[in-house]
């Protein structure tokens, strides 16, 4: 089927009276709020409503609701624990919470590594706004896009055959065997982070780099006519001085990190042992219909995520 | 003595960044380069050998994006829906956050701190927990609610609905903070001067939460144009509604060997983000900073 111009007029058309409808409501809103100044509480109701009423429907209310399902078997019999039981004995998830684990070390790990290091190399070049660029660019690429880039890279071919792959290829070069890098358990579960980390570093890399320019001159000048060398101003003048940002970013990190779920989905899908929780919650809820092992993993990561989130709310506040 | 280890330092760290450099920025460049060249070159030989024997065309593009077959990309299809779904999902919450910002930092009423707190701490609240409930309210209603099924575009509704809900929570407490931030004595001397709230938001709040607001945008947008999840879940999955990164995995998932489409496909559907980075790259830094509370 070629491109359908007509149906393209309709999304669009739909689009516009969306944003027309949206328009007359808030100037509804706009138009009560002139009604004098006097009129505080009702003002106040008038502009949070809208905000709470939709917090309540869409996020609030389906949490709980989600909570509930975690306890049943999804076809709405109470089930007791047995999801959470279902979580920690079979062998499917168990696989996914090992990778998660995994993944929720070393990402956070290899990025703010990553990230720093490159950060401090580029911040007094004259090229640091292009060399931070180019590090970013897979943030625009999206986590889809990261997935496509290295698989491309992990692309295999048997041996007798050209390679097409960037990674065999290599492998090739140095007299090894080419290899099926997102197959070959466990080892294809760093493979996967790579990606992400690649996706990742270039985040670290910018906040990194603001936080060390921001770091007096004053201070390192002072150091080095002391006798400090480089290494030493680093280790005991400039980390102690982007420590705010190095907690931001390694626990913006670990929350991204839980919730990984485009680069497995676009990667393997979770086959090969390589599952983490969100793509396996994922799986569970929409793909084989078990609505209530759905509900138990979202909990769970529910659970991971809240005492992370909360330290990175008062993390960013000493760093900003 | 000094003066050789400092140079031997910078000169590592010099060769760090272009190590790092070179490793970050080959992988994209492979995919580029082989998404102009023909199918058959893709399949079987490495990119690195068209270096050469350069024969470059602009075929896997036409085909992902308007060519005919089953297996073609139909990405314009799916391009006009990622605007779609897009423009509102950012709009929407944008305003939305920006009242209720405004009235929870500025109006005093009673309850206020604990709806405050209360509205931050659904931060945590991952939009995995929602989803399932979601898609059940939707086609059954729930509750008073009556179930909202339509077909053809009104299905967008879905979309736009998730996308500005999971983002209230952080734009709220985004801008919230920002706005609490203005000099008390600018919004109190407008007070005196017989303001109303409207001319207080528009005409005085507004101006001053720009940087705030186009954080908050540019944020939203990233996130919303690279979703997969949610548009996976609630978009319904054809190309009636649903945005690129769905089409771009369903391909990788159906057709990953299909290498002619997918290069073509991952730089198509990066082309905006892309545009958007080197246009507000001045405002990214501090968009980046305060989004990473948003997961």
């Amino acid at each position: 089927m070629p491109f359908d111009v007509v149906a393209q007029q309709f999304k669009l058309a739909y689009l516009l009276q969306a944003l027309a409808v949206f328009a007359a409501v808030v100037g509804l809103v706009l138009l009560a709020l002139h009604r004098g100044p006097a009129r505080r509480r009702g003002a106040a109701f008038l502009l949070i409503a809208p905000a709470l009423l939709l917090l309540t429907v869409g996020l609030l209310l389906p949490g709980l609701h989600t909570l509930a399902l975690s306890f049943t078997d999804g076809g709405g019999s109470w089930a007791g624990l047995d999801n959470y039981r279902w979580m920690f004995t079979d062998p499917e998830a168990l696989i996914a919470l090992r990778n998660t684990l995994i993944w929720v070390v070393l990402v956070p790990l290899l990025v703010t590594a990553v990230g720093l290091l490159y950060a401090a190399a580029v911040v007094r070049s004259r090229f640091r706004a292009l060399a931070l660029s180019l590090v970013l660019l897979p943030m625009a690429i999206s986590f889809v896009g990261a997935g496509l880039v290295w698989r491309f890279v992990y692309a295999y071919r048997p041996a007798e055959a050209e390679q097409i792959g960037l990674l065999n290829q290599l492998v090739l070069a140095f007299g090894g065997e080419p290899r099926q890098w997102l197959v070959d358990s466990p080892w294809n579960v760093l493979f996967l982070i790579v990606a992400m980390v690649w996706a990742q570093a270039g985040f670290a890399a910018v906040l990194l780099a603001g936080a060390i320019r921001a770091v007096p001159d004053e201070l390192v000048e002072a150091a080095l006519l002391d006798g400090a060398s480089p290494r030493q101003v680093f280790w005991r003048i400039t980390i102690p001085s982007i420590r705010p940002t190095l907690l931001v970013v390694v626990l913006a990190e670990a929350i991204g990190t839980l919730k990984a779920f485009d680069i497995v989905r676009t990667m393997t899908a979770g086959r090969f042992e390589t599952g983490v929780i969100a793509q396996e919650m994922y799986d569970q809820a929409f793909r084989y219909g078990e609505t209530g092992r759905g509900a138990a993993l979202a909990v769970l990561l529910f659970v991971l995520v809240t005492p992370v989130v909360a330290c990175q709310v008062r993390a960013r506040r000493r760093a900003a | 003595m000094s003066g050789v280890r400092e140079r031997l330092t910078s000169r590592a760290f010099s060769l760090t960044a272009v190590v790092i450099a070179v490793l970050w920025t080959t992988p994209t460049l492979g995919l580029l380069l082989s998404s102009f060249r023909p199918e058959q070159e893709i399949k079987t030989t490495g990119w690195w050998t068209m270096l050469g024997s350069p024969h470059l065309t602009l075929d896997n593009y036409g085909e992902v994006v308007s060519g005919g077959g089953n297996g073609s990309g139909r990405l314009a299809e799916y391009f006009v829906n990622s605007v779609v779904i897009t423009v509102p999902s950012v709009l929407f919450p944008l305003v939305l956050a920006f009242f209720a910002a405004y009235a929870l930092a500025w109006i005093d009423f009673r309850g206020r701190d604990a709806l405050v707190v209360g509205i931050f701490a659904l931060q945590v609240v991952p939009l995995q927990m929602a989803l399932a409930p979601l898609l059940k309210l939707f086609s059954q209603g729930w509750l008073f609610l009556p179930a909202w099924n339509p077909t053809g575009p009104a299905r967008f509704g879905h979309v736009w609905f998730a996308h500005t809900v999971f983002a209230l929570p952080f734009a709220v407490f985004l801008l919230h903070n920002f706005l609490a931030g203005l000099p008390r004595d600018l919004i109190e001397a407008a007070r005196v001067d017989g303001a109303s709230h409207r001319t207080l938001l528009l005409r005085i709040v507004l101006p001053l939460a720009r940087p705030a607001l186009v954080t908050f945008a540019i944020i939203q947008f990233v996130w919303v144009w690279n979703d997969l999840l949610v548009a996976l879940t609630l978009s319904g999955g054809t190309a009636d509604t649903a945005p690129m990164t769905v089409r771009l995995a369903e391909l990788a998932g159906t057709r990953g060997d299909e290498w002619q489409r997918l290069t073509a496909g991952a730089f198509v559907s990066a082309l905006v983000p892309i545009l958007v980075f080197l246009s507000l790259q001045r405002h990214l830094a501090r968009g980046l900073l305060a989004g990473s509370v948003k997961g």
